[in-house]
């Protein structure tokens, strides 16, 4: 096959050559002090379900959030990263309590978790690296201590955001925080639950990824 | 492919669709529903232009340092772990993804949406093979249930309403009641697919911009079943063209910017998963391999040609259809090809040659919609027009697969001499003034004229030509 590959190169090396324009001047949008209230709008306007809250009172918010979601379910199951600062305090917040549900760790390879994040995930709550406002878009940086399907796979996804990490475009969050020299094995950018608009362009949610997205901000961070 | 648009013109075809007011009334809504969204996106016509200059740009400069810039993705990628593998044609494309799957055992796969693998019929091929490949784009998934071709780049499905939904579901998955709620239709097909991405053996995908700097694979989606294809199964391939890349991740941000809000008025898609390498140690999901298929067939003739070349910064919006009213009116099977709508018109016939699809340039009434709306400003009017001339006037660029191929004899006769009336004032009167005494003689029927006449009322030509109306007027120089 590398014969296709020489071929294919010679032939694009053999054609005439055309000049490389500078890239032209572009400004991405600025929201000043609006910025928050921007990343909020935008993340509604996805169907999201935004609540601010704080580093310290954020698990109570969720275990308030998911008694009422989960409410009429027998077993009640949240996926955490346990290594991560996010998995860690949830951890640590509801320990010992029978009025949340039960939390379950995604510590083992997806190959005999498989059934469980299938089967009984009813959410799974994640960290964020940044929040944009222009799109109302949240950044996971998925890794060892925190696998990429715990946001995909249960139906309900909670992201926690740090109000300080929210910037006003893309752009902004690559840049500063130098992506290009350390991409890791994924980044995804979430903006809203799954949905579809297939059928007769009408909306649906949750065909294939979660049906809900909960953002808490934690406005204190 | 080939066989099948040589069987039937796409005039032919669109006589049958026109009568057809159920597609009809389905394409006008979403099309009017899409380019309204659209407009709305981009209501500040000045920030659209730089933007849009910013995104032209972008990929100019990729066409302008293609083949390095290829080589320095394989480098990247392969340094992250990414195997790189090229092909020049659509069989040797599907052969390397065949070897690849064999290699694994792999029995079945998971489809997100991707048009190179329509390009490659890549479901046939694999089946042929006892592979079975199951699309979970709720669009394709529709569309294989039907046994059907795609009929937009963007919305698979858009040419069927929920009542044809509806049945097909009912009959191809069990317990499934008639329900043309679109949300149980939803559901229903979640329950079907999720089982089927839990067992299979791999997954396949499309690739949006693959990031050179960074050996990064971009792919934008709604609804999570691109995430879960490149996730869940232990193998992931992907298949991109050749003109699919980015020099940098910072020329990310604005094609971002262009392409959803373009493609269906939202400023951004649900997700947007940058895959850089497979799972490494320590993590826990994520395929165990990735593979990165780069697919020529006919791209790189094209990119000799320093004009037909604009094509490939084309980031397969789907725009350029849903402002089209050739599209609008007739629909995207109608075109016959992977590709429809105006890229379509000047894709397909470059890719399979002029003698297969040389009449889609002319499917358009260069009525420059598709270039005013064009998020990376493809002048696409412009390369219809060198299109049709290449069919029977060819230049002598190697770019066009079969250029000259509708060249006639008694055609390019009647322009020469249609030039030489026009270059001269007394064979230009003579002319006239036969037509004004003999035109309304002939027989709507004959020859040259039966094309015109067997769908418009023939002229009338007047009584008097238009320089003895201009003498009665008393004009004495004519
Ligand atoms: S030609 Fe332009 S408008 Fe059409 S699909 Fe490509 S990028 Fe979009």
């Amino acid at each position: 096959m590398s014969e296709a590959r020489a071929r294919i190169l010679s032939r694009l090396r053999a054609a005439p050559p055309s000049v490389a324009p500078d890239r032209p001047d572009w400004q991405p949008p600025r929201f000043g002090d609006q910025r928050l209230a921007k990343f909020r709008t935008m993340l509604e306007s996805w169907r999201a379900e935004v609540h601010d809250t704080t580093a310290a009172a954020w698990p109570e918010t969720l275990a308030a959030l998911l008694g009422t979601k989960l409410a009429g379910k027998n077993s009640r199951t949240v996926i955490h990263a346990p290594n991560t600062v996010t998995g860690q305090t949830l951890a640590e917040a509801w320990a010992g309590r029978s009025d949340v549900p039960v939390l379950v760790p995604y510590i083992e390879s997806v190959e005999s978790f498989k059934t469980v994040l299938v089967q009984q995930a009813d959410a799974g709550v994640t960290g964020t690296v940044a929040g944009i406002a222009e799109t109302g878009t949240v950044v996971l940086w998925p890794g060892a201590d925190e696998p990429r399907l715990m946001s995909l796979l249960p139906p309900v996804h909670v992201a926690v955001v740090a109000a300080s990490s929210v910037r006003d475009t893309m752009a902004d969050v690559v840049t500063e925080q130098g992506w290009k020299d350390r991409m890791p094995t994924n980044v995804v950018l979430v903006s809203g639950p799954s949905k579809t608009a297939d059928i007769e362009q009408t909306l649906a949610f949750g065909v294939h990824g979660p049906k809900e997205f909960v953002v808490l901000v934690l406005t204190d961070a | 492919m080939a066989e099948t648009a040589a069987a039937s013109t796409f005039v032919e075809r669109a006589h049958k669709v026109l009568g057809n007011t159920k597609l009809r009334g389905n394409f006008r809504r979403a099309m009017d529903g899409l380019m309204a969204k659209r407009a709305a996106q981009f209501a500040d016509i000045a920030a659209w232009k730089s933007l849009r200059a910013r995104g032209a740009a972008a990929k100019r400069r990729v066409l302008a340092r293609l083949p390095e810039l290829l080589e320095q993705l394989e480098a990247n990628c392969t340094a992250n772990g990414i195997k790189v593998h090229w092909a020049e044609t659509t069989h040797e494309a599907n052969s390397i993804v065949l070897k690849i799957l064999q290699d694994h055992d792999a029995r079945t796969i998971v489809k997100g949406k991707s048009m190179v693998s329509e390009e490659m019929h890549l479901n046939a091929f694999l089946q042929k093979h006892g592979i079975e490949a199951i699309e979970s784009d709720l669009g394709e998934y529709i569309i294989q249930l039907a046994g059907e071709a795609p009929s937009h780049i963007v919305m698979p499905c858009i040419h069927k309403d929920k009542g044809e939904i509806a049945e097909l579901f009912t009959r191809h998955i069990d317990g499934q009641p008639y329900t043309e709620d679109v949300a149980e239709l939803t559901d229903a097909a979640r329950r079907v697919l999720r089982s089927r991405f839990a067992a299979a053996d791999a997954g396949l995908s499309g690739v949006n911009f693959a990031v050179a700097e960074t050996g990064t694979l971009v792919l934008i989606e709604n609804e999570g079943n691109g995430r879960l294809s490149t996730t869940l199964p232990p193998l992931h391939i992907a298949v991109m063209g050749i003109e699919k890349l980015v020099e940098t991740l910072d020329d990310i941000p604005p094609l971002l910017s262009l392409l959803p809000r373009s493609a269906t008025g939202q400023s951004i898609t649900t997700y947007v998963n940058m895959i850089t390498s497979p799972r490494k140690p320590g993590e826990k999901d994520g395929p165990q391999e990735v593979h990165l298929v780069l697919l020529d067939n006919g791209r790189s003739r094209v990119y000799a040609d320093n004009q037909l070349r604009d094509t490939l910064r084309c980031i397969r919006c789907g725009a350029c259809m849903n402002h089209c009213p050739v599209y609008a009116r007739v629909g995207g099977h109608t075109y016959n090809a992977v590709y429809p709508g105006p890229i379509g018109k000047i894709l397909t016939p470059q890719l399979d040659g002029i003698a297969v699809a040389g009449d889609l340039p002319h499917a358009c009434t260069l009525c420059n919609a598709c270039v005013e709306i064009c998020p990376v400003n493809i002048p696409i009017a412009d390369i219809m027009v060198r299109l049709r001339r290449e069919a029977v006037h060819p230049s002598d660029s190697p770019a066009v697969m079969g250029a000259g191929c509708k060249h006639t004899a008694t055609e390019a006769a009647v322009w020469a001499g249609w030039k030489k009336m026009y270059a001269s004032p007394a064979l230009y009167r003579m002319g006239a003034k036969m037509m004004q005494r003999f035109g309304n003689m002939m027989p709507g029927g004959m020859p040259l004229l039966k094309e015109w006449t067997s769908v418009r009322t023939r002229p009338v030509f007047a009584k008097k030509t238009l320089h003895e109306l201009a003498k009665e007027q008393g004009y004495s120089d004519v």
